[in-house]
């Protein structure tokens, strides 16, 4: 991709830096999500109950999927801009067939992420932007959700309604969740083998290629996992909001996108980080809460998603800046 | 040899979108035999401006280079367009301000743009996804609540034809032709494509390369306001969904114009096919009267289609 960025990337990486600036560069994402906690907390005390968290958290989850969706697709040196109509795709055919057929509803959501896997494959051997490849898919997911579910309605199966209904004694359910899905994900993509054969591929696609692994086999695995995530997302959504409608993912493709970016994730290298990622999310679901407290019309509520975005990235500009005057 | 020679027209990717555009509109007019065959395209040309004009915007964000593209563009449309309903006020002496202060709005977009790229040195896409945020709720909270008719002079001139063309598709004609000279001929324009092919050779060679930067996220955000405060006059009243489309509509028609998505390479009259081709396929999905799922499923195929045939240019890195 981009060849300054890249080289930049590489320098950092190579020359390594100081300690104390590695530590809050990673730290960040802890920092914002603590601030708006904070923040929170200080307007309204009592949200800070097991009740308040659980309502406020709970679409956290599905958008913390999302986000670990488009985290693996960004590993790779990609963007997918589909992600979002596919969890209301996805939430359709899990309010009406997968109730109603579970057997059709199941193989329908394993073609999903077959179709993920196959656009992986001809990004790929074609060599074509995933950008643009994403949007067209983009409106076949959108077509599809309006096909299955014309009007909003359905109905999520029982048990996966009990399931996203969880309590948990003590700990909201959604914090549990959220801490199960960021060290899975971390286990999985930081800390086995293949899972470093994968971000290298992001990293450095030739030297992954001429140590004889295959590019294609990475490209296939990062994009089915990145549908996978997506279908645990809409199920996750459908759970909690109990009905559907072919819209309800919209938001999720702009949102995963800043999710993984505030959470530390790099747009090219192969650099993200999954904990971030899922803190990101997180922090993008309370900046609206934190906007209600703070009396603040909700017309800004995507306006303070921008803001909190552009504040951590200017953040981590100077810390970057200053690191590098340092060396 | 000779044989190949005469083909050679059709090595121009521009010749595949008009070639594609034909088609879907014989499909149609066949369907319907024959009935209404000018009006589709009379109706297509109108529809087809605000493509062209956001896909000029984006074919020279894109030619800039692999990173490159303005997400904001739907929400600079859609604020744009409330910005030029308020400043018009209903009223036809106005009009010029109304449409100056669109402007004005949609190039304040692109330095903002511009500026979180320079200042937070990330991404293009990363910083114009952030802005499309802030601009977003922008248009939400100063748009509530309004619905304000444009000036009837300009509402008549949106939609003013003459022989069943459109003022305004003749216009965007000529200011497309414009464009084309300005992309080969002008300092500006190549230097744009010698940034998309690559940036530090340009750099070497002594273009400015971050002036050129500054000045297409300017263009391309000055370009959407063109775009917005003309469409509200079309529509008959701005929307903040009115810019939703343009995102797909204005990258799928630098794609489907033979543009390369890898920068570097321009095309101006691909632009034209692209959208009229895009504006046809609908008009024929919406003839057969297939339902919207499908005219979706269809639009999406097709754009994947396009991009998989021409396939990539260059290897990522």
């Amino acid at each position: 991709m981009n060849q300054g960025a890249a080289a930049k990337v590489g320098k950092i990486a190579k020359g390594g830096s100081r300690p104390a600036m590695r530590f809050l560069r990673l730290a960040l994402p802890s920092i914002s999500l603590a601030l708006v906690v904070l923040g929170i907390a200080w307007l309204n005390p009592r949200a800070m109950s097991y009740l308040g968290l659980n309502l406020m958290l709970n679409l956290g989850i599905p958008t913390a999927l999302a986000t670990i969706a488009q985290m693996f697709v960004i590993t790779v040196n990609d963007l997918d801009l589909s992600i979002g109509t596919f969890v209301s795709f996805v939430g359709c055919v899990v309010a009406t067939w997968l109730r109603d057929a579970p057997i059709l509803g199941v193989a329908v959501l394993l073609g999903g992420i077959a179709v993920y896997a196959l656009i992986g494959a001809v990004i790929h051997l074609r060599n074509v932007p995933s950008i643009v490849v994403t949007l067209g898919m983009l409106f076949v997911w959108q077509g599809l959700a309006i096909l299955v579910l014309p009007k909003p309605g359905g109905k999520p199966p029982a048990w996966l309604h009990d399931l996203m209904n969880f309590h948990v004694p003590y700990v909201p359910f959604p914090i549990v969740a959220a801490i199960i899905i960021a060290v899975l994900v971390h286990v999985g993509l930081m800390r086995t083998s293949y899972g470093a054969i994968l971000r290298g591929s992001g990293g450095n696609p030739n030297a992954i290629g001429r140590a004889g692994w295959s590019l294609l086999k990475t490209k296939v695995v990062m994009f089915a996992l990145a549908g996978l995530f997506g279908v645990i997302s809409g199920l996750a959504l459908i759970g909690l909001t109990t009905s559907a409608d072919a819209n309800i993912g919209k938001g999720y493709t702009l949102l995963s996108i800043a999710g993984v970016i505030l959470g530390g994730g790099e747009f090219v290298g192969g650099r993200v980080s999954p904990i971030g990622a899922v803190i990101g999310a997180l922090t993008l679901t309370l900046a609206g809460s934190l906007l209600n407290f703070m009396r603040i019309s909700p017309d800004w509520q995507v306006g303070a998603q921008g803001g909190i975005l552009i504040i951590v990235l200017a953040a981590r500009a100077m810390i970057n800046q200053t690191d590098r005057r340092a060396r | 040899m000779k044989f190949s020679r005469a083909l050679n027209i059709f090595a121009k990717p521009w010749i595949w979108s008009y070639l594609g555009a034909f088609v879907v509109w014989l499909a149609a007019i066949v369907f319907t035999r024959g009935y209404g065959a000018g009006g589709m395209i009379t109706a297509a040309l109108a529809l087809a401006v605000f493509s062209v004009i956001a896909g000029v915007a984006q074919m020279f964000v894109i030619t800039l280079g692999p990173g490159n593209v303005d997400l904001s563009l739907p929400a600079n449309i859609g604020l744009a367009s409330a910005v030029a309903m308020k400043m018009m006020n209903g009223s036809d002496s106005l009009i010029a301000v109304g449409f100056l202060a669109a402007l004005a709005s949609g190039m304040s977009v692109g330095i903002f743009n511009y500026l979180l790229i320079w200042l937070l040195r990330i991404p293009p896409i990363i910083s114009t996804l952030s802005a499309s945020f802030l601009i977003q709720s922008a248009g939400i909270s100063y748009g509530r609540g309004l619905q304000i008719k444009p000036p009837p002079g300009y509402a008549a001139f949106t939609s003013a034809q003459i022989g069943g063309i459109p003022y305004l598709a003749i216009g965007t004609v000529i200011f497309t032709i414009g464009v084309g000279v300005i992309l080969h001929r002008t300092i500006y324009g190549r230097s744009v494509l010698a940034i998309g092919q690559n940036p530090r050779a340009a750099w070497l060679a002594g273009v400015a390369v971050e002036r050129v930067r500054f000045a297409t996220y300017v263009l391309s955000g000055a370009l959407g306001g063109i775009c917005g405060s003309l469409l509200a006059g079309y529509f008959r009243g701005s929307s903040l969904e009115i810019g939703d489309e343009y995102l797909l509509a204005s990258i799928a028609v630098v794609v489907i114009g033979g543009t390369s998505v890898s920068g570097g390479k321009a095309n101006v009259p691909g632009l034209w096919g692209g959208a009229l081709f895009l504006v046809l396929l609908l008009t024929m999905l919406n003839t057969f009267g297939v339902s919207a799922g499908i005219r979706f499923v269809v639009t999406g195929l097709v754009i994947i289609g396009v991009i998989i045939a021409a396939g990539g240019q260059r290897r990522g890195n």
